[in-house]
């Protein structure tokens, strides 16, 4: 009896499943790579998971000109050899019409030859400049470039009249890239690196270094890289009595930071997407109503709150979704459409792509923030 | 038919397979699978000449693979030399540092033999990280070109997949021979008992270096095809994740077997692909599955394989017996 039963049930499912899948139109396949685990898993997370949200919102509401989307995801651990594995297979196996990814900058790097070669275009999610400068055709990407954020910091010192600075970067891909630009940009602002300290990524205590730059006739601190290395600075820099300002990169823009910081991270400067101030923006900040709904949508589904990692990943497929309502469905018209989108108001902040700019954000793409009593202060 | 020429037949089969399965599988990224198989399949070897045969342990193997993979791709990028001439300087190269440090590390036993090359592997995969003037640190060399013979230029899957698995069927080929020679049987005199070996005559700590040797020159080797076939490579494929997958590939394939090494490589660069379909679960599933090879073939996926066709042979014959 209970065997007939479950026999029914199965049989009913394919059925069901059949006709869901012959009656409508077929889908129409995104496809995505991120670093959901591994060394990157901070980035690659999010992004998977705002990625996937926004695909079941635009399908709940009609898809895109009458089309679902389908999004298929694979997790690249972070490794150059997956990515292009991965890359490889949603093109050729999976037929994607676009590509989400990677959340790193080598990754991302890696998989360019792969899609240049198939013509399948790209929205990388990582930040490094090397990605879209020199502009490739079929190679876009939505998180902003470390120079706008070093940019900012520089002017904002400018403003303090600070002239001579220590900086402190963690010796990985985002740390590298933060202190190849703090180095390039400082002279345009007149400003002076007097000391330039780096830490690995899983170190614990960063006293050695500070005690270096508490040394030094340094007005400033800048400090680069991912949790949880910045909130051991901060802590650090607390308990040997360090007062000169102590600024942070993009790279610490969630509560996560705030959290493990803990009384360090009090006065602390940082630039930032306005994702984690949106609820402080003017009203008539032109990217205040998606940043509303993008945070408010991430808390309902993941009850935690969404950072400006997810943000890019959300820029990419909102991206994808207006390109293929102005045009077609194919990787090439994907491409076109992308290269003319103009005052698109993501999280990122304002993209303007072009044939000679496929990053696509100026400098407004940041705010400064600073930490007031344990949470997120707009400067101005 | 002598042991000699079953195994010259095998092999012949094994390359013929492997050497017509491309015009199956054109247009399909399985090809593209194929051909990390293929290089998986070199380091495999080279490895379980080093822990199969002698048995040496090497946690940094991974090293040996990023130095190929770097000197190829720094010196045809940035001094625009000849790729082929590469990448015979970086296994040379390689070769000479692994002979330099063989001599004092190959003196350890065990666990702390294990402890140095996993010492080793940690600070080449930190040179490649933090010479950034040089390798472009954690975000990668990009642009390495691919390799060409005159006209013919290997830079889609089907024409890479006939020049790496070309190579890698050379060194398995050598690598038999090698394990069949004196050297192959003094080799398994050593991984036995060394104090034993020592007592026949073998020079242990001299054998145990060279093997290291041409270990590190293979494992350079595939790193070189590595860089010319990806046009790219960063750090975070040579780190100590790495290494570690490269030792299971050879613990699962089979220790002391090159049939084994290549089983192990392709299944541990596809289980990954199959078990997609499992989404979140993939990696317990991967998980559960290495223990239970380990513990069920204790001596590698090609024992298992043997006695399976062994059995099935022997019910066969006693079919066959009661029929008459």
């Amino acid at each position: 009896m209970l065997r007939t039963i479950f026999i029914i049930i199965f049989l009913s499912l394919i059925f069901v499943l059949f006709a869901g899948a012959s009656f409508a139109a077929p889908p129409i396949k995104i496809g995505a790579i991120f670093s959901v685990s591994g060394p990157a898993s901070f980035l690659g997370e999010p992004e998977r998971n705002t990625a996937q949200m926004m695909v079941d919102e635009i399908n709940k509401t009609g898809g895109v000109k009458g089309r679902k989307l389908e999004l298929i995801v694979y997790d690249t651990q972070g490794d150059a050899t997956k990515a292009v594995q991965a890359v490889n297979r949603l093109i050729k196996n999976d037929k994607v019409v676009a590509i989400i990814g990677d959340s790193t900058t080598g990754n991302s790097m890696a998989v360019i030859p792969v899609v240049e070669k198939a013509q399948v275009p790209i929205i990388s999610c990582a930040a490094g400049i090397k990605i879209t400068e020199p502009v490739k055709k079929w190679v876009f990407k939505t998180a902003q470039n470390d120079a706008l954020a070093v940019m900012r910091i520089f002017e904002h010192m400018k403003e303090q009249k600070i002239k001579k600075i220590a900086i402190i970067t963690v010796s990985d891909g985002f740390g590298s890239s933060g202190r190849e630009q703090l180095k390039l940009k400082a002279g345009e602002f007149g400003i002076e690196i007097i000391s330039d300290e780096t830490y690995g990524p899983k170190d614990t205590d960063m006293t050695a270094q500070l005690t270096k730059i508490r040394g030094t006739a340094a007005q400033a601190i800048v400090c680069w890289g991912t949790n949880p290395g910045p909130a051991v600075v901060a802590r650090n820099a607390k308990q040997l009595g360090i007062k000169i300002p102590l600024y942070m990169s993009h790279g610490v823009s969630s509560k996560r930071f705030i959290e493990l910081a803990g009384e360090g991270a009090e006065d602390i400067i940082l630039p930032s997407g306005r994702v984690i101030v949106a609820d402080q923006l003017p009203d008539k900040d032109p990217q205040k109503k998606a940043l509303l709904s993008y945070v408010n949508n991430y808390r309902k589904h993941f009850k935690v709150e969404g950072d400006h990692f997810g943000g890019h990943a959300w820029d990419a497929i909102m991206l994808i979704r207006d390109a293929i309502e102005r045009g077609d469905a194919t990787p090439m018209a994907i491409r076109d459409q992308l290269e003319r989108t103009k005052n698109f108001a993501g999280i990122g902040g304002m993209f303007n792509y072009s044939g000679q700019d496929h990053a696509g954000l100026t400098k407004d793409a940041f705010v400064l923030v600073q930490v007031k009593k344990g949470d997120w202060k707009l400067i101005k | 038919m002598t042991k000699e020429k079953r195994q010259i037949t095998i092999f012949l089969i094994f390359s013929f397979v492997l050497l017509v399965i491309p015009f199956s599988l054109r247009e399909s990224y399985l090809l593209n699978v194929m051909v990390f198989i293929g290089i998986h399949t070199m380091l495999a070897v080279a490895l379980n000449l080093l822990m199969g045969y002698a048995g040496q342990i090497s946690l940094g193997h991974a090293a040996f693979f990023g130095m190929g993979a770097y000197i190829s791709g720094i010196f045809t990028t940035r001094f625009g030399l000849d790729p082929w001439l590469v990448i015979i300087m970086a296994a040379l190269c390689a070769a000479a540092i692994a002979f330099a440090m063989g001599f004092p590390i190959l003196k350890l036993k065990g666990h702390y033999l294990a402890m140095a090359t996993l010492g080793f592997g940690i600070i080449i995969y930190i040179i490649f990280n933090e010479t950034v003037n040089w390798t472009g640190g954690p975000s990668g060399l990009s642009g390495i070109p691919n390799l060409k013979i005159g006209e013919l230029v290997f830079d889609n899957d089907f024409h890479n997949y006939y020049l790496v698995w070309i190579i890698t069927l050379g060194v398995m080929l050598l690598s038999i021979n090698l394990s069949q020679s004196r050297i192959g049987r003094a080799l398994r005199a050593v991984h036995d008992s060394e104090v034993a070996a020592r007592v026949m005559g073998i020079n242990a700590w001299v054998l145990k270096v060279q093997i290291f040797t041409v270990s590190a020159f293979i494992s350079a080797m595939a790193g070189s095809l590595y860089a010319h076939t990806m046009t790219f490579v960063a750090p975070a494929s040579f780190g100590f994740n790495f290494s570690v997958e490269l030792v299971t590939m050879v613990v699962v394939g089979g220790l002391g077997s090159i049939y084994g090494s290549f089983l192990g490589a392709a299944i541990l660069t596809t289980l990954p692909e199959f078990l997609r379909v499992f989404e979140d679960f993939d990696i317990i599933i991967y998980g559960l599955m290495l223990i239970v090879i380990t513990m069920f073939m204790p001596g590698g996926l090609i024992s298992g394989l043997q006695l399976l066709s062994q059995k099935f042979f022997l019910k066969f014959k006693a079919k066959a017996d009661k029929g008459a």
